[in-house]
């Protein structure tokens, strides 16, 4: 495997507030694949944002990273440990401004109003470059081309509440890719834009990543993204990743409680109309109040039906499900019971739901 | 930009008729005029100079006639530069503004520099420094400012300059520059005089402006367009100065208009505890003694000046924020 990117291990982003210290990510593990796609999946507030951010180190006081390894392979065999950087320090900010790019939910907040677009794209080229003015000027025209915005050099002067919310996102993307990421983080790209737009970055996102051979780690919670542009899935629950796989594997295969719920909880057009949505039971947990053992317990049903105890007390390993495939789940691996393997253990699990 | 900068100056003409039509009719709302206790006087002393001084008075001025043909023949007096005539300080009223306005104007300036030049810093530090030592102790220089009342630090400073650098106290000028003409030294003893009325005057803006340059900065530095610039990998002194500060200026620069106005009426107190030849004391004496001429024509500029710098805060904004310039 010396085609990685991206190697993060036992991360752990705390936020330490006065009413006490918020998990918000606690022990992600994680293989990001050069010129891959991985989405990440969660509901809101399952850390999966912070996380990026942890990536990028932007993340702000009162939240801190407090332990792990991101290593980053700049090329095989020339591997970092990015959290030997200092948050602010010069390495981090080439890291992050050059080498990686990030792009927000919400264009229109993230672009500042009281700037040009193209004044924030030179602004990114010429800090990591020794590019002129003019150069700097006329490679942004280019790039806003080339994200298929049209009459790109008057755009270029526009502010951001002179575009539509695709030709922001567009823009936003085009300061994103203006110095050439090896890394691209998208947090949530298509989420603020209506539906049909929504395909449109989705596909620019996928052109530009032919183009340029980056990676892409995708933050989403519309599974609907997910197929459309993943390779990989990770799914996050409560700062943790609780499952991660190829695409496929995971929508088809779903090993985690979790996966198996979230993907239950997809409309289809072909249901029956006006039958319940068949949503996770439950609320996820307050943050002050996680439960201890596997942070899943209190709202799973599969530990209900095979009545297990351990759950409540004692976290679950990540184990190997499949040949790229990997679930944190008691399921998958009975304690002081290694004969049962995982496939044996989901089975069951598959048909009742099934029976449902 | 520029119809917008046109139409704004368009606005301008009406609003002050308006005002000047307002203030003239406010000044003539107490019964009896200046030229009334005047005759009194002439009377008691019998004197028939005097008196006919009054009554010439009275026919120059259209005293006998309605306020509206007074207001007109004032107004239109003002727009060929004659501002009337002062009956308490028998002078014309241009020759009495004239050195005050200038003056109140540069010390309306000094105030501003000096208020932002605190103001900016101390506010971005107290906000990027949030609930650390250094946001308490900004926090409570800019408390202490705005409970002091400024009469007080006038008379603290005054004494001070008096005490410890043997300096003539009260006024803007040593007393061998008062009536000399404008000269290189008599700037320089003007510097040195002007700090304690800048100081005194300034205070209770700046630390109003710290408060909320403060909170401002809090609301903006944790917008997504902040992480976004963080993201691009600038450091943080940079992005916070280019980004959230722009942003948060705003409030300051419409403030600009309020500054002057604000300056000559809210510092009248300060000026006469300290003695300044400014503009405030003058307004007061002149509303005191029904000093009709002398008031309105101060009102009239007084207006002129917010109006003005309502004006110049306008243009300013749409400057710094384009979002203005294409609603």
């Amino acid at each position: 495997m010396n085609d990685l990117l991206l190697e993060i291990e036992d991360l752990k982003t705390h936020f330490f507030l006065d009413d006490g210290v918020v998990k918000a990510v606690d022990g992600v593990s994680l293989q990001v694949r050069r010129g891959r796609t991985l989405a990440i999946v969660g509901e809101s507030g399952c850390g999966k944002s912070i996380m990026a951010r942890s990536i990028l180190q932007i993340v702000t006081p009162p939240g801190k990273i407090v332990g792990g390894r991101i290593c980053y392979h700049r090329a095989p065999g020339d591997v970092v440990n990015l959290l030997d950087y200092q948050r602010k320090s010069r390495e981090m900010r080439a890291f992050r401004g050059r080498e990686a790019a990030m792009i927000f939910q919400e264009p229109m907040a993230a672009l500042s109003p009281v700037h040009t677009i193209g004044s924030q794209i030179v602004e990114r080229l010429r800090l990591h470059s020794g590019a002129s003015r003019r150069e700097a000027r006329a490679l942004a025209v280019e790039m806003l081309h080339r994200v298929g915005i049209p009459h790109p050099a008057q755009r270029v002067d526009a502010y951001p509440h002179q575009l539509s919310g695709g030709m922001r996102q567009r823009a936003m993307i085009a300061m994103a890719l203006i110095c050439r990421p090896a890394l691209l983080i998208a947090d949530e790209p298509t989420t603020a834009l209506d539906v049909t737009t929504q395909a449109q970055i989705l596909e620019l996102i996928r052109q530009l990543q032919a183009e340029l051979g980056m990676t892409v780690v995708i933050i989403t919670h519309d599974l609907g993204v997910v197929a459309e542009i993943a390779d990989e899935v990770a799914v996050m629950y409560l700062g943790q990743i609780v499952e991660h796989g190829p695409v496929d594997a995971i929508f088809h295969h779903p090993q985690h409680p979790y996966t198996r719920g979230l993907l239950r909880s997809i409309p289809r057009i072909e249901d029956v109309t006006r039958a319940r949505l068949d949503a996770i039971p439950g609320a996820v947990p307050h943050p002050y109040a996680r439960p201890g053992g596997c942070p899943f317990h209190t709202r799973c049903r599969e530990r209900i039906i095979h009545q297990l105890e351990l759950c409540t007390h004692t976290a679950p390993p990540l184990t190997r499900v499949g040949p790229l495939q990997q679930a944190r789940c008691w399921l998958h691996e009975p304690p002081g019971d290694g004969q049962r393997g995982a496939g044996h253990a989901a089975e069951p699990a598959l048909a009742i739901i099934g029976g449902q | 930009m520029t119809s917008y900068i046109i139409r704004r100056v368009l606005y301008f003409i009406p609003t002050l008729l308006a005002i000047s039509l307002v203030t003239f009719f406010i000044i003539q709302l107490p019964p009896g005029d200046f030229i009334t206790s005047f005759e009194a006087r002439a009377l008691a002393n019998g004197d028939q100079a005097d008196l006919e001084r009054a009554a010439q008075l009275r026919e120059r001025y259209g005293l006998d006639q309605p306020w509206y043909v007074q207001y007109w023949r004032w107004f239109t007096g003002v727009l060929t530069g004659d501002f009337g005539y002062s009956f308490q300080w028998k002078q014309p009223v241009s020759a009495l503004l004239g050195q005050r306005m200038l003056l109140t104007f540069l010390l309306a300036l000094a105030t501003t520099v000096f208020v932002w030049a605190v103001a900016i810093p101390m506010g971005i530090f107290a906000a990027m420094r949030k609930n650390t030592l250094g946001d308490y102790a900004v926090s409570f220089v800019g408390f202490v400012g705005l409970a002091t009342p400024d009469f007080l630090l006038a008379l603290v400073l005054m004494w001070i300059s008096f005490f410890y650098f043997d300096m003539s106290v009260g006024g803007l000028f040593s007393p061998e520059f008062e009536n000399a003409p404008w000269s290189l030294a008599r700037v320089w003893d003007l510097l040195g005089h002007l700090w304690i009325p800048v100081v005194v005057i300034g205070t209770n803006g700046t630390a109003g402006l710290i408060r909320i340059l403060r909170a401002n900065l809090l609301d903006e530095l944790h917008k997504p367009y902040v992480e976004a610039a963080r993201s691009r990998g600038l450091t943080e002194w940079r992005l916070t100065a280019k980004y959230p500060v722009r942003v948060a200026l705003n409030p300051f620069v419409s403030g600009i208009g309020d500054t002057l106005p604000g300056l000559i009426s809210g510092a009248t107190i300060t000026s006469i505890v300290l003695s300044l030849p400014t503009a405030g004391p003058l307004l007061l004496q002149a509303l005191l003694s029904q000093d009709m001429y002398l008031a309105g024509s101060y009102i009239f500029l007084l207006s002129i000046l917010s109006v003005l710098g309502v004006l110049i805060s306008d243009i300013l904004l749409a400057w710094l924020d384009p979002r203005i310039r294409y609603q």
